[in-house]
């Protein structure tokens, strides 16, 4: 008994077990992830219940379980029709239950507004409003026609808000001579007036030119009714897509959720947040992270530098790393207020008193924006990226750095051409595990420049086409906003998964990637030596 | 006490030292060391561990200003011109005094750029240049024919004994007059260690070896002269063969033979 403790046995047990709940715990959360979120895109079959009463509703099943305290078997519908009911799901009693139907004709409507519509179609009405056949066949070509008609418009659109930008350029402009003395100025500001009002009523003149062509869209509609019968007539143009679930095959289905992953990855979010594609979330989070490794990465690398092979050790030295690796410690949100005071309203600020004047009190940097953000995280993560680089400088040979020095090289020329290359693949870990924790950040950045919704990417065609003072939106968030903050926290719930798996995702990608790179390092400076 | 400086022989003395000191903050590492060192000869230092003369080895290439609390009294000189002095330039000196060291050190590098490194960081650039260094560095130590064909692979899958003639063809490689060899064979193989000293042998007719040994029977074969340190001090210095056969000092006697140390 003795020796079985001796020769070490439990412990390689109780590490053996360890591993095996560390991997466990991992795969549990993953599973749960992957389950709720992966199940969001399939399109489930419409079920319709008559019950005791008499009445029929419609829905998905979405849950079956008993009744906490009744302890009745019962069945949870998504009815969705908010419009009608106001509200998205209803619990069934099982006993009051007579029939169970799946009717092959029933639709199921994803809208613009007020979430999904289960119903049957009723009637139909063409181009002019005039009615048509009431089909399937039918319905599919008009509302692909109407949506043809509606892309049709954005060459419009673009027009319109191009002359809105030119206007916007003057406004700022005539602000800016205003600032500066409207009396001397105002010849120039009459000018700059005058073209602005030309802008305008070119712009409204498109505006009307659209409102009309809406309308004239909008007058191609169809009625549905819902299981109760209760119609409702709506424009095609409200909806965004039209399935019959109880007559898809599964491949259709398949091909309706390949088209919902597209329609989740590219596109922009609906109905707050709750529907509709992550894109703006995605290139949020993905341009804050790489704009973050950009600032942190020379920073911290530069001051490991520093630390390690200039600095004299000493008490000074010791202090600094000491506080080096307490800032990591430090909560993240005490990061944020301090983003939020030292960059967005002291950096900031300072930059739109002497640039921008002429906009105060509407502040350009001096408010939160994808810039601020960056930095504030990179100030989160330079503390990773420094202790990394200390340590693999350290792990360098002395040997390597005399051998350099004996042949003449100078310190720097050293570190340039031997230190450097050789410490990468350790740099790369703490890069990686600083775009790790930075990608997970969201307390801070909601102090910094994330928001619900952004109208715009901080990328585009406009000049000077980086726009770091532009708010944006990021994953993280939005699994707070989406999940705790929107009107409909049920219905969003396989959003919230869907976006938590997401972001897993991204970091997998980029730590993988970055992975990969520093293995390849690893290869090259590194081989046995005897 | 303080020996006289000992000239060896009738080759010239290419490094002087004069009544150096040094110490480490402050311990008196080496006590008041006067030497002279004749060109294209091999001189050994001998001496137990601790006793400074891998301390004043690297007083020869100024590796010792890489440590802070290190401070040398007294004058060093090669071909007359001091090397201790604050205004000496550290970098052309360390290209005069070339180095191998204890544990063989190949940069991460293939085998050629490990051999170019010194011509590089000088500015040399012509390929030329470069492929004819290489080819003169890897001949002169011996290592040509092992390694000609694969010039360009990683110098650290080499073995230790291939590694080591490597450092010393990367020393040779920007033509230094002196060549320091800090225990150059302390971690390889009797077959490796045969080949270090038999081009010792064919190096000292173009440059000046200076080797720290632990391995009495390898400066006895390599060196012409030896020198013998104790606790910081230059006991005696002298003719190899006159050093092993017939030292003039008691201590030096017991410690060839092993008596102590």
């Amino acid at each position: 008994m003795k020796n079985y403790w001796k020769r070490g046995e439990p412990m390689v047990l109780a590490a053996g077990a360890t591993l095996a709940l560390i991997l466990f715990m991992t795969l549990t959360l993953l599973a749960v992830i992957l389950g709720n979120s992966l199940g969001y895109f399939w399109v489930k079959d419409m079920v319709q219940l008559k019950l005791k009463d008499g009445s029929l509703i419609m829905g998905q099943l979405t849950a079956t379980g008993r009744h906490a305290l009744t302890d009745v078997e019962r069945l949870q519908l998504k009815v969705g029709n908010r419009d009608l009911y106001s509200q998205d799901f209803r619990w069934v009693d099982d006993s009051e239950v007579v029939e169970r139907a799946k009717p092959d004709d029933a639709y199921l409507l994803e809208r613009r507004e007020h979430g999904n519509f289960f119903g049957f179609l009723k009637e139909l009405k063409g181009a002019e409003g005039e009615p048509v056949t009431a089909d399937y066949v039918t319905l599919m070509k008009l509302h692909t026609a109407v949506l043809d008609k509606q892309r049709g418009l954005k060459s419009i659109k673009k027009e319109m808000s191009r002359l809105n930008q030119a206007s916007e350029q003057l406004r700022l402009k005539i602000q800016k001579l205003e600032y500066k003395g409207s009396e001397v100025n105002s010849a120039a500001i009459a000018v700059l007036a005058e073209e602005r009002a030309k802008l305008t009523m070119a712009f409204d003149a498109l505006n009307e030119q659209l409102n009309q062509k809406q309308a004239e869209l909008n007058k191609t509609a169809a009625v549905f009714s819902d299981a109760a019968g209760t119609s409702k007539e709506l424009p095609l143009l409200e909806i965004v897509k039209i399935y019959q679930p109880n007559s898809m095959s599964a491949v259709a289905k398949a091909g309706a959720y390949l088209g919902k992953i597209r329609e989740l990855l590219f596109d922009d979010p609906r109905e707050s947040n709750t529907e509709g594609g992550l894109f703006p979330a995605i290139f949020g989070t993905i341009l804050m992270v790489l704009l973050m490794s950009v600032f942190s990465l020379p920073f911290g690398v530069i001051a490991a530098i520093y630390l390690r092979e200039y600095a004299r050790e000493g008490r000074l030295v010791q202090l600094v790393r000491i506080a080096v690796n307490n800032l990591a410690g430090v909560p993240s949100i005490v990061y944020g207020v301090f983003g939020l005071g030292f960059f967005v309203y002291g950096i900031g600020g300072s930059l739109d008193k002497l640039f921008f004047p002429e906009r105060l009190p509407t502040p350009v940097f001096g408010t939160g924006g994808i810039l601020w953000a960056s930095l504030t995280l990179a100030l989160l993560t330079v503390p990773v990226v420094i202790v990394a680089t200390e340590e693999s400088l350290a792990s360098i040979p002395k040997g390597i750095r005399e051998g350099s020095l004996a042949l003449g090289a100078t310190k720097f020329q050293t570190l340039t051409k031997v230190l450097l290359p050789m410490a990468t693949p350790g740099i790369m870990t703490g890069l990686v595990l600083s775009m790790a924790r930075a990608v997970g950040e969201v307390a801070p950045l909601m102090l910094v420049g994330v928001v619900k919704l952004a109208p715009t990417l901080p990328f585009d065609g406009q000049f000077p086409f980086f726009h770091m003072d532009r708010k944006f939106m990021h994953l993280g968030f939005h699994i707070f906003d989406v999940g705790f903050q929107s009107p409909n926290v049920e219905a969003a719930k396989p959003m919230v998964y869907v976006t938590t798996l997401l972001l897993l995702l991204i970091v997998i990608a980029a730590t993988s990637l970055a992975i990969r790179f520093r293995n390849q390092m690893r290869r090259r400076y590194t081989t046995s030596h005897f | 006490m303080s020996p006289e400086p000992v000239d060896l022989s009738n080759h010239p003395p290419v490094i002087e030292a004069d009544h150096v000191n040094l110490y480490y903050g402050t311990t008196h590492a080496l006590k008041d060391i006067s030497l002279s060192m004749g060109k294209n000869q091999v001189a050994a230092f001998i001496g137990p561990s601790g006793c400074g003369k891998s301390t004043l080895l690297r007083c020869l290439n100024r590796m010792n200003d890489l440590i802070d609390s290190v401070r040398v009294e007294g004058s060093i000189t090669l071909d007359g011109e001091e090397i201790t002095g604050r205004s000496t330039d550290v970098i052309s000196l360390r290209r005069r005094v070339g180095m191998v060291f204890q544990q063989s050190n190949p940069f991460p590098k293939s085998i050629y750029e490990n051999i170019v490194y010194g011509m590089r960081i000088a500015g040399v650039n012509d390929k030329a240049t470069l492929d004819e260094t290489v080819e003169r560095s890897l001949k002169g130590a011996a290592i040509w024919n092992e390694v000609k064909d694969r010039l360009h692979d990683s110098a650290l899958g080499l073995s230790g004994g291939q590694a080591q003639r490597i450092c010393i063809a990367r020393a040779i490689a920007t033509n230094p007059e002196v060549i320091l060899m800090d225990e150059p064979c302390s971690a390889l193989d009797p077959l490796s260690t045969l080949k270090i000293e038999e081009l010792i042998d064919e190096l000292k007719k173009q440059y000046t070896i200076v080797i720290v040994t632990h391995n009495m029977q390898q400066a006895a074969r390599v060196s012409d002269a030896t020198a013998f340190f104790y606790l910081g001090e230059l006991i005696e210095m002298g003719d190899t063969k006159k050093i092993f056969t017939n030292p003039e000092k008691q201590q030096t006697e017991d410690y060839i033979t092993g008596r102590f140390g």
